[in-house]
């Protein structure tokens, strides 16, 4: 049913999506809890920029990730020279820019969790003489674990559909770079290519509503 | 094991301040809310940093502000128990009640373990999750939880204020076996008279950050909210008539209840079911007649309150001040007290 090139682009985006996705969960699970726990000053100013990507131009970002990743700009060209990392027409840098794009899926989700269940819990497992960290994992995780799943989800869905960012900062190259959206606007590019970009864009349309299905449902089991 | 707790601390218009020592068994503050109650419990368990102050628990410093010690709340061995119970919604009833067992320095053993789940009664709920238990019996499971811990002291934050009436009455009971066969000595947060006046050895009365009085329940209990005695008693026997004998220090007292001899139980008596009499009553309905002196009376306009001695042991009567006047009570003079009622607690 799809050709050997759109089944590639269908893998590559699903990929790119789990790469991204368990890339940036720590780091959005450190920061919700610091949302949701901890009392700082700039934590309003920290709380807007995990949400800039929201409505931030995703071409902006696409751009800005070059300016600072290329390899002829500061970081991208240390990052090469020193530990052979290129992210620039990577597949790598297309998970990279997934990850920062789809953060705040991540952060909102778990931090709702988070609020949500588990405030006091902390105080009554010290007073049973559990440390920090033993609360981190015996407690915290496990509470927050159905944020995390739909979190998850949901980046992962909305990551499926990165475009603007992808396009700017690794380009379009087939097998590497080029996934479902990116395939989609390749085969307007060409004469005749309706036919392949109605199929890819109904299958994007399947792959979204399948995701977002499962993150309402996981959310619905744990809503008690 | 002794605690001693020595605190000043300021948050927003509160300012607490108060020094108190307990010695074993259920050391009660009791107070309105807003009292501090639960800061004190707090910063004995460690969740509070006072401003200043000294706790010590036998002979380990938890909180001493002066040389900067401060035990991480983990490393207390404090037991809490709160209001809300705080069960993990993500563990069953058994997996909670060995959380703190896991990490206790000396766990219980399996031994000990089934007896205290077979006294709070959890036989029964040990496969289940927490938001399948009923309020009384997730406060039997938080109890078992702090317990298991193995805490040198257990400090309960109102742990019957969310529950209704049949359901502290179901947990009372417990309470008072843990607090006869337990070592642990408690802080019993609560501002309901009757659940101190029946559990507390020894009681901390506490106002707007201060400590007001402290003591035996008996002393600092007596004449407030209605209470008229409370006595600690020893069951002597059955009499002839049926009723049970009960010895206490200043005399003996007849009660429907049945224990065995030798039982401690403590009474309470309310203010309103004690009458005043000058000359011994005859033939009275009222099974308890005690030799009392008047101590001290106090009328406000249309009210007496009557203070009566029994020995050691505070009496409070409230009559009226007619009556006061007619029988011309004043301090000193030997009357005899008419007990209607009396409510019995093992």
């Amino acid at each position: 049913m799809l050709s050997p090139a759109e089944t590639e682009a269908l893998l590559l985006s699903l990929r790119v999506a789990a790469v991204a996705v368990a890339a940036a969960l720590p780091f959005a699970f450190a920061t919700a809890l610091l949302l949701a726990r901890a009392r700082f000053p700039g934590k309003l100013l920290l709380d807007a920029i995990i949400h800039l990507p929201l409505v931030l131009p995703p071409v902006a970002l696409g751009f800005l990730l070059l300016a600072v990743l290329g390899t002829r700009a500061g970081l991208g060209a240390f990052l090469a020279d020193h530990f052979g990392i290129r992210l620039v027409f990577r597949w790598t840098g297309a998970a990279l820019a997934s990850a920062i794009l789809t953060f705040p899926f991540q952060v909102r989700a778990i931090r709702l969790v988070l609020e949500a269940r588990g405030q006091g819990l902390n105080a009554a497992a010290a007073s049973l003489g559990a440390g920090p960290w033993d609360r981190l994992f015996s407690i915290t995780l496990p509470l927050a674990g159905p944020g995390i799943l739909a979190g998850a989800i949901t980046a992962f869905a909305a990551s499926l559909g990165e475009f603007g960012a992808i396009i700017t900062f690794v380009s379009s190259i087939p097998g590497e770079t080029r996934t479902l959206p990116l395939a989609i606007y390749s085969a307007l590019q060409q004469p005749g290519g309706e036919a392949e970009a109605m199929r890819l864009a109904g299958l994007s349309i399947l792959l979204a509503l399948f995701f977002m299905a499962l993150a309402q449902g996981v959310s619905r089991r744990w809503a008690r | 094991m002794t605690l001693s707790v020595r605190l000043r601390h300021r948050q927003g218009d509160f300012s607490l301040d108060v020094a108190f020592e307990t010695a074993g068994g259920i050391t009660a503050l009791f107070g309105p809310s807003g009292a501090g109650k639960s800061s004190i419990v707090a910063a004995v368990a460690g969740l509070l940093k006072p401003d200043e102050g000294r706790i010590v628990l036998g002979d380990r410093v938890l909180t001493d502000t002066e040389d900067r010690i401060f035990v991480a709340p983990h490393q207390r061995r404090a037991g809490l128990v709160f209001q809300e119970a705080r069960l993990f919604p993500h563990l069953r009833v058994k997996a909670n009640l060995l959380y703190g067992w896991r990490r206790a320095p000396e766990p219980a053993s399996q031994d000990e373990i089934d007896r205290l789940v077979a006294l709070l009664g959890l036989e029964d709920l040990l496969k289940r999750y927490p938001h399948n238990l009923s309020g009384g019996e997730k406060a039997r499971v938080a109890l078992g939880r702090a317990l298991l811990a193995g805490p040198e002291i257990l400090a309960l934050d109102e742990p019957l204020a969310s529950l209704d009436v049949a359901r502290r009455a179901e947990i009372l009971p417990y309470l008072e076996r843990l607090r006869d066969i337990s070592q642990v000595p408690m802080l019993y947060v609560s501002h309901a008279i009757d659940e101190v006046a029946r559990l507390a050895n020894h009681v901390v009365l506490l106002e707007k950050g201060r400590v007001m009085g402290q003591g035996s329940a008996a002393n600092c209990l007596v004449g407030r909210e209605g209470l008229g005695a409370v006595i600690d008693a020893t069951v002597i026997g059955p009499r002839e008539d049926g009723l049970t004998e009960l010895g206490f220090d200043n005399g003996r007292l007849a009660v429907t209840a049945k224990a065995a001899p030798g039982t401690r139980v403590r009474l309470r008596i309310g203010a309103d079911d004690i009458l005043i009499a000058r000359v011994q009553p005859k033939e009275i309905s009222a099974n308890n007649l005690l030799r009392v002196t008047v101590a001290q009376i106090v009328i406000t306009e249309d009210v007496c309150d009557v203070v009566l001695s029994a020995g050691p042991t505070p009496i409070f009567a409230r009559i009226t001040a007619a009556s006061a006047r007619r029988l011309a009570l004043a301090p000193g003079l030997p009357v005899f007290a008419v007990i209607k009622s009396v409510t019995v607690a093992t």
